[in-house]
């Protein structure tokens, strides 16, 4: 992937190059930290030059031999000597076999290694992400501080920290091994996960200056899923993206409101991005590797196949909960199969799903609990009840899209009933 | 998560308590929230911190009919306590915020005794979920 795309803004090529330019310099001066920085200062001269000189013949070379520049007057300052000093003075890394896998690794793998990298599991989640967004996808810290409306200065240091983090754990910059595999690949998949989250859903009403969270995550995913093609939850992580974000123009009304998923306009939907997010779950579901992605994603392209909510094959979206939530023993997935039975069976069988998900008090005082019940009880007739409900769950919820829904689904039931 | 820590001190009579404190005392109290809130920045939590003017200059603004503001004088005589400042934080879990939300509610009064102000933790509302 050292070739740039034909056609690509010098910014899109900037995103691209970021990963490979800071893995060749980690490679060269074995410092994360430092590396990150020196990448970090080619990336603003390049942003600042190539506009007005032209891109260069060869950006990725540039790239490089300005980051290599920066580095060595870091090598030659202060700094540098007493880190030197104090890391000569520890224990050498225990694994003698890393040099020789480093050998054999190839240029196009250096993305792949800085998202184990930055995800590793030493990080808090807002330390991964923070750092993902910045080594692997190029962003400036003004733009991550920006898009998680935090002021710049923190972002700064959320940063590094996270980067004397993955230094002092001393992650030799390599794939990890069979053994560690399974477990680092999670870490990645879940910090992708979370960036996209955090743009899906603040993409309405307030957030108009936000970088845009959810596209950076599908570009990141989309990269990993063109080097480990064969990985199914990377590709169910990648389709559940796609098949969520093609919904988000329907989303949200001219004022911001949410609009829930059964009173969408579906002529608004991306149909591309339906396309290839329902290609992907047919080509990587058949596989047997089923994850919880993989789920996810499955139900997705359940709901973004049917032309009318009323067509929604719900007895399939039930099958696919029940192997969720065997799988992920989360309360959630257990509250979206309560949904799923009651549509199948009818709200009773829904109701008495949520007796015995209350009871088992995880979930006991959560708002979504209570707006579940709301919205099944209406289905069932019991409006006073259903009015009760959401307006608990209106109390409840830290979200203000959600909560003026649910005041709104409640001043709905209170104007029937005085009626 | 985001939260807000409100820092809610005894109102005295108009002014803070913290006016009549031996210069010492005051001293290493301030020294304490500058370093207090730096290490909230240095952690990459701190989003915003604000101290405010005392409640004697406080004013009631209401819109009158007209829709000119009617201000009305303090000091408010039904307030026990008065706000005196906040921080705003994003952490990781609400235990987080607690634990600052302590580390506030200690800094030091009169002798360096920890004050034990209450702080009020209070969420600051956010996104939707991805699905309702």
């Amino acid at each position: 992937m050292t070739a740039p795309n034909p056609g690509a803004s010098a910014e899109d090529l900037l995103r691209e190059l970021a990963p490979q330019v800071l893995g060749s310099t980690i490679r060269r001066f074995k410092d994360f930290a430092a590396a990150e920085d020196a990448v970090q200062e080619a990336l603003v001269a390049a942003s600042m030059q190539w506009p007005k000189e032209g891109v260069p013949d060869n950006p990725r070379g540039w790239l490089i031999h300005v980051a290599t520049r920066r580095m060595t007057d870091y090598m030659r300052s202060d700094t540098a000597r007493r880190d030197r000093e104090e890391l000569a003075a520890r224990p050498a890394a225990g694994d003698p076999w890393s040099r020789f896998r480093d050998m054999g690794t190839t240029e196009r793998d250096d993305t792949l290694i800085l998202l184990f990298m930055c995800c590793h599991s030493a990080l808090t989640h807002s330390s991964a992400v923070a750092l993902t967004l910045r080594a692997v996808g190029g962003l400036t810290t003004a733009e991550i501080a920006s898009a998680f409306l935090v002021p710049e200065s923190t972002m700064a240091q959320r940063i590094s920290r996270a980067k004397q983090t993955i230094k002092s754990s001393r992650v030799p910059f390599r794939m990890p091994t069979k053994r560690e595999h399974a477990q680092r690949l999670a870490s990645v998949l879940h910090t992708l996960y979370l960036i996209f989250n955090e743009g899906y859903t603040s993409s309405g009403g307030t957030a108009l200056h936000r970088v845009e969270l959810s596209r950076e995550a599908i570009r990141l995913t989309r990269a990993m899923h063109r080097r480990l093609p064969d990985d199914p939850e990377t590709a169910g992580l990648l389709a559940l993206m796609l098949l969520t974000d093609a919904r988000r123009p329907a989303r949200t009304g001219a004022d911001g409101e949410l609009i829930p998923l059964d009173k969408q306009d579906r002529q608004l939907w991306d149909r591309n991005a339906i396309t290839e997010g329902l290609a992907l779950v047919s080509r990587t579901l058949p596989k047997g590797s089923v994850g919880p992605y993989q789920l996810q994603a499955a139900i997705a392209a359940v709901h973004d196949e049917a032309p009318t909510a009323g067509e929604t094959d719900w007895p399939q979206i039930l099958a696919l909960y029940t192997v969720l939530e065997r799988m992920s023993h989360n309360p959630m997935v257990s509250l979206n199969r309560a949904i799923a039975v009651a549509m199948v069976h009818g709200p009773a069988a829904g109701l008495d799903l949520l007796d015995q998900l209350a009871a088992g008090g995880e979930l006991a005082a959560h708002h979504r609990l209570d707006a579940v019940r709301a919205h099944l009880l209406e289905k069932a007739g019991d409006l006073a009840g259903a009015l009760a409900h959401y307006r608990a769950a209106a109390a409840r919820t830290t979200s203000i899209p959600e909560r003026d829904y649910l005041i709104s689904q409640a001043a709905r039931l209170d104007v029937g009933n005085q009626a | 998560m985001k939260y807000m820590l409100m820092m809610n001190a005894p109102r005295g009579t108009g002014d803070w308590g913290v006016m009549k404190w031996p210069a010492e005392d005051l001293k290493a109290h301030i020294a304490f929230m500058k370093r207090f809130t730096k290490a909230l920045g240095d952690a990459g939590e701190l989003v915003a911190a604000e101290g405010l003017a005392p409640p004697a200059q406080a004013r009631v603004v209401r819109a009158q009919a007209n829709g000119a503001p009617a201000v009305t004088d303090g000091p408010f005589a039904e307030a026990k306590e008065f706000l005196a400042g906040y921080w705003i934080v994003d952490v990781e879990s609400p235990a987080r915020a607690y634990e600052i939300a302590a580390g506030a509610s200690a800094a030091p009064g009169v002798g360096g005794k920890p004050l034990n102000m209450a702080i009020e933790v209070r969420e600051v509302m956010s996104p939707p979920p991805v699905e309702m």
